[in-house]
């Protein structure tokens, strides 16, 4: 069982890593693949079902317009060409999460195939290795059907060993799936690991730009099915492929792809044979573990589904699509960081903040770029994280926000003043303008409380207004603070120190 | 007996808007009919018809009494609107069992109706229970029903056909006026020939299959029984139409049948062409049965219409074809059925309990002989190394049927043969021989694989027993069967002086 592993420089060293990923993306639509059933995640069990989702006798599967609508988008934006003509197909087997124990998925005429995906392969972090871009060929595109959960309960595991009973929950039981096979990764060398997750994480930029997943990979709407096999050389045949299931971060990616290179080298180092087999990963330990034998012949009994029609889509409808398609995500962050001219490491941040949807919205609505990054990655990327929410799911918009940015750069509000009216709307007391108005933030324009509270100051610190007389100009800060809080904060410190220095000079 | 369940629906449905009779009264009527006849199948009075599985007195009688209240308040009520209907067990119904005639589904209820139930429901009918079938709709003689045999009206000792039996039986035996039935190789339309009722499997798509028990998705289709030509037309309007929640259902509009039913009935065929298909006649088939054929086709002529043989080559495969695609769909359709969501759990003894045990137990028990085979044969039929040779082959014999059919429409308006090859055979007597079983559908089989709809009317006795007639029409042209069959069914009863089914022999209960 436990295999002496061998490193992975060494491996890689040895050895000529060939990739395969599959990926399963769970569609964002309102209703199932065939049926009118709601998709909600994390509802009561058994209650997003009907009987075609069930698969109750008698009942019958409709294609979902929007199902299909994705599937294609998904297609032009992966570059694939869309079948003129094809079709769903069942793919026979007994579980019992299945509940027509056939799963209606596409076989032989994919509704989208030979496509590619560019995918910046980042440098490694010291430095050692540098960025590149890789091409990922994209076999097919096709659609197809979730199928329920099986819950084990009895047992200290909760795998089906050990358990008392079983119990089913088939509300996940027909939530539209795209799986986006790619054809074999070859070339990668020892950067196997970093493509992959690269190419995972691109691939989920992309879906999130489409808005047809939540790509939520702890939820496993966006789930990864590793193939690896290694061989001699680069110009050696293919070896024989592990399929590591269900691989669900993009950390887990990489580090799958590390431990099988490592494994696979160590079984072929001894002189054995790789078995071709499905792997479980084990998130905690990083390992991987046998599954269930799987041959290429392993029999689903393929044909064509009866039950639905052929799909022909309209052409005119699919260059619409392509029309309508969103920029590019990795086009788009190669304009953003030029357009906002911030420097490598500002960009990153904010692109690893998620924050660059709200940042774009934000200078959309007449923020500069740089107060829109200060906002986001600031004070509102703290609230965001102690909330353990997105960005995206503040109490508060982009146009908040760069509203909030034009009342500083007016000189109406303080930074103070402007994340106390920050803080309000958090709060949910209402719009900037609103609860500027209600807790009365407005820095005070009137100069004449702001002149008396200034002769007041200075009337109270003569020693200190010698200082300043005598070439200490820092010293005035000291007098700043004081008229600032006087004047309980709502004024602007720039006009307090000319006045002041009006007064003193 | 009361007279009313001698009625056929089209006077029941004058008497209701006359208000001659009520729909109480009529479903009444039809329930005493089915407690006086229908009978258990063992025991005492072993020689019931049997043609239903589940009676639904309550139900039928309080819709029955919601339609007179409805009638009475004045509501613009459905040509059939109090008139009752059985329906085969095939089709759920919500509240009420749904077996399909198998073990397997031993007490289900189901919490939703199919389209045509919902139908019949919108339009008023009354529906009276569910009809015995054979398992799953496989068979041709409903012996392989799970909870015994249904009975020929004509004759005890004889089979009613299959698998639709209950549906024709339950007409023949005066139980209901109208019936449901589904025809996945001549279900609807051999049960219709050896019972001397009418029955028609529409074009495919035609009429939902959503809530249709699926034997074989791409022939399977639901279709009207009843004991006239022009009550089938009546009930085929109701539930014909596009269903939203049946991807295959057509979105045509339903041919006006009830209007090609009227034009029939005059008994003119003028100008109209008819095809006799060679190959579905001669060998193979008893001599009374085209004996009665050719009598038919002598009214045809004598209607006016042209009447002319032609060939269709490839229909003589046809048969070996449907029997690779029916179990193969089958194999996949019948998956389900697992023990695992509903209906039957047989949870083995002597063995580790897990789904895949408890699964092989329940299918073992759960399944009948015919459902065996034909699981097996289709899921050899689809495995990888024998597809092509297989199922795959079989589809192109298909594509070669309905091309024959395509070339025969484009000489003539319909085509018509013998329905079945025989009378009705005695209960068990092919039991032991499921390919001499198997043939019994040779001239019904190529509708379903072309799609094209069909009709079985009575063309007279053979033996003392009736011989079906079957008129073929090309796909979405369903009225031409109503014309063609209303003219043919007006001059049969002319010649014969009443209906055939007048001369059904005296069932317990059936005469005064």
């Amino acid at each position: 069982m436990s295999v002496e592993l061998v490193d992975y420089d060494e491996a890689v060293a040895e050895f000529d890593p060939v990739l395969g990923l599959e990926v399963h993306v769970e569609l964002n639509t309102k209703t199932k693949m065939f049926s009118g059933a709601p998709t909600e995640f994390g509802a009561e069990p058994n209650t997003q079902v009907d009987p075609t989702s069930l698969g109750l006798p008698g009942a019958m599967p409709v294609l979902n317009a929007k199902a299909l609508e994705s599937a294609i988008r998904i297609g032009l934006a992966l570059n694939c060409s869309i079948a003129e003509h094809c079709r769903f197909a069942r793919k026979n087997y007994f579980y019992p999460d299945m509940p027509k124990n056939f799963q209606t998925s596409q076989y032989d005429e994919p509704i989208a195939f030979d496509g590619y995906l560019d995918v910046d392969v980042p440098a490694s972090e010291d430095g050692s290795k540098p960025a590149f871009t890789y091409r990922v060929l994209i076999e097919r595109a096709h659609m197809e059907e979730d199928t329920g959960k099986s819950l084990h309960v009895g047992g200290s595991t909760g795998r089906i060993h050990g358990a008392e009973f079983s119990l089913v929950d088939y509300n996940r039981a027909g939530i539209p799936l795209i799986e986006i096979v790619t054809r074999p990764l070859v070339g990668t060398g020892d950067r196997a690991p970093d493509v992959a997750r690269a190419y995972v994480a691109a691939l989920r930029d992309l879906l999130r730009a489409l808005d047809v997943s939540d790509v939520k990979m702890e939820q496993g709407s966006l789930r990864c099915d590793v193939n690896l096999s290694l061989r001699p050389s680069p110009e050696a045949e293919l070896g024989t492929r592990s399929e590591t299931k269900n691989v669900n971060s993009l950390r887990s990616v990489e580090r799958a792809v590390r431990y099988e290179v490592s494994r696979h080298a160590a079984v072929l180092r001894s002189g054995a044979k790789v078995v071709q087999e499905t792997r479980h990963w084990h998130e905690d330990t990083g390992l991987t573990t046998s599954g269930r034998e799987k041959s290429d012949a392993e029999d689903y009994r393929y044909f064509p589904e009866p039950d639905l029609v052929p799909i022909v889509p309209d052409r005119a409808w699919v260059e619409e699509l392509r029309a309508s398609l969103p920029e590019p995500p990795a086009q788009r962050r190669k304009r953003l960081h030029a357009e906002w001219g911030f420097s490598d490491l500002e960009f990153r941040d904010l692109v690893n903040a998620g924050a660059l949807d709200v940042v774009e919205a934000t200078v959309a609505a007449g923020a500069s770029p740089a107060a829109a990054r200060k906002w986001w990655s600031g004070e509102l990327a703290r609230r965001a994280n102690a909330d353990g929410v997105e960005l995206a799911d503040l109490r508060v918009t982009p146009a908040d926000v760069a509203e909030l940015a034009q009342l500083v750069d007016d000189g109406k509000l303080t930074d103070r003043l402007a994340r106390e009216a920050l803080e309000g709307v958090l709060a949910g007391e209402g719009t900037v303008a609103q609860v500027v108005e209600a807790r009365g933030l407005i820095v005070v324009q009137d100069d004449g409380a702001l002149n008396a509270a200034v002769e007041k100051v200075i009337a109270a610190n003569p020693d200190v207004v010698e200082k300043i007389r005598g070439g200490k100009a820092q010293a005035a800060g000291a007098l700043i603070g004081q008229v600032m809080k006087e004047m309980k904060g709502k004024a602007d410190a720039a006009r307090i120190r000319e006045l002041i220095t009006e007064r003193v000079s | 007996m009361n007279e009313l369940v001698q009625w056929d629906a089209t006077r029941l449905a004058e008497g209701l808007r006359s208000g001659v009779v009520s729909a109480e009264e009529v479903t009444r009527a039809h329930l005493d009919r089915i407690d006086a006849v229908d009978g258990p199948t063992s025991g005492a009075n072993e020689s019931g018809v049997h043609a239903f599985l589940h009676v639904d007195h309550e139900g039928a009688l309080a819709r029955a009494r919601q339609i007179d209240a409805d009638r009475a308040a004045g509501a613009d009520l459905g040509p059939l609107a109090g008139i009752p209907v059985g329906v085969k067990d095939v089709l759920t119904t919500k509240g009420l069992p749904t077996t399909a005639g198998s073990r397997m589904l031993q007490g289900w209820v189901p919490p939703y109706d199919a389209t045509v139930v919902r139908e019949l429901h919108a339009a008023g009918l009354v529906v009276l229970g569910k009809t015995n079938m054979d398992e799953f709709a496989m068979g041709s003689t409903t012996e392989h029903s799970a909870y015994g045999v249904t009975r020929n009206p004509w004759d005890a000792t004889r089979i009613p056909g299959g698998s639709g039996g209950g549906s024709a039986a339950a007409l023949a035996a005066f139980e209901a006026p109208l019936t449901i039935g589904s025809d996945t190789g001549g279900s609807i339309r051999q049960p219709a020939a050896v019972t001397g009722t009418v029955g028609v499997k529409p074009t495919y798509g035609a009429v939902s299959r959503y809530g249709l028990i699926a034997l074989a998705s791409s022939l399977d289709q639901a279709g009207p029984c009843a004991r006239t030509v022009m009550d089938t037309a009546l009930l085929h309007a109701v539930i014909a139409g596009h269903d939203p929640y049946d991807s295959t259902s057509l979105p045509d509009a339903v041919p006006d049948v009830v209007g090609a039913a009227r034009q029939g009935a005059t008994g003119d065929l003028t100008g109209v062409r008819v095809g006799v298909v060679t190959e579905l006649s001669g060998e193979g088939y008893e001599p009374g049965v085209v004996a009665r054929f050719e009598e038919a086709l002598a009214e045809l002529r004598a209607a006016g219409a042209e009447v002319v043989e032609l060939s269709l080559p490839n229909i003589v495969h046809a048969l070996a074809a449907y029997y690779l695609i029916l179990p193969s769909e089958a194999s996949s359709n019948l998956a389900k059925f697992d023990g695992m969501r509903y209906g039957l759990r047989v949870v083995p003894e002597g063995e580790n309990v897990t789904a895949e045990t408890v699964m092989r137990a329940t299918r073992a028990a759960g399944f009948g002989d015919e459902a065996k085979r034909r699981i097996v044969l289709g899921t050899y039929a689809l495995s990888a190394g024998y597809y092509d040779a297989y199922y795959g082959s079989a589809q192109k014999v298909r594509t070669l049927v309905q091309r024959d059919f395509a070339a025969a429409f484009a000489d003539v308006d319909v085509l018509v043969s013998p329905t079945a090859p025989t009378v009705a055979y005695r209960l068990g007597e092919k039991l032991d021989d499921p390919l001499a079983m198997y043939a019994g559908d040779v001239a019904t089989i190529p509708a379903n694989l072309a799609g094209i709809p069909g009709m079985s009317l009575p063309a007279g006795l053979s033996d003392g027993l009736p011989v079906g007639l079957q008129v073929l029409a090309p796909q979405r042209a369903d009225d031409r069967l109503y014309r063609v069959g209303a003219a043919l069914e007006a001059r049969l009863n002319d010649k014969w002086g009443g209906p055939l089914l007048a001369k059904v022999p005296t069932w317990q209960g059936v005469s005064a």
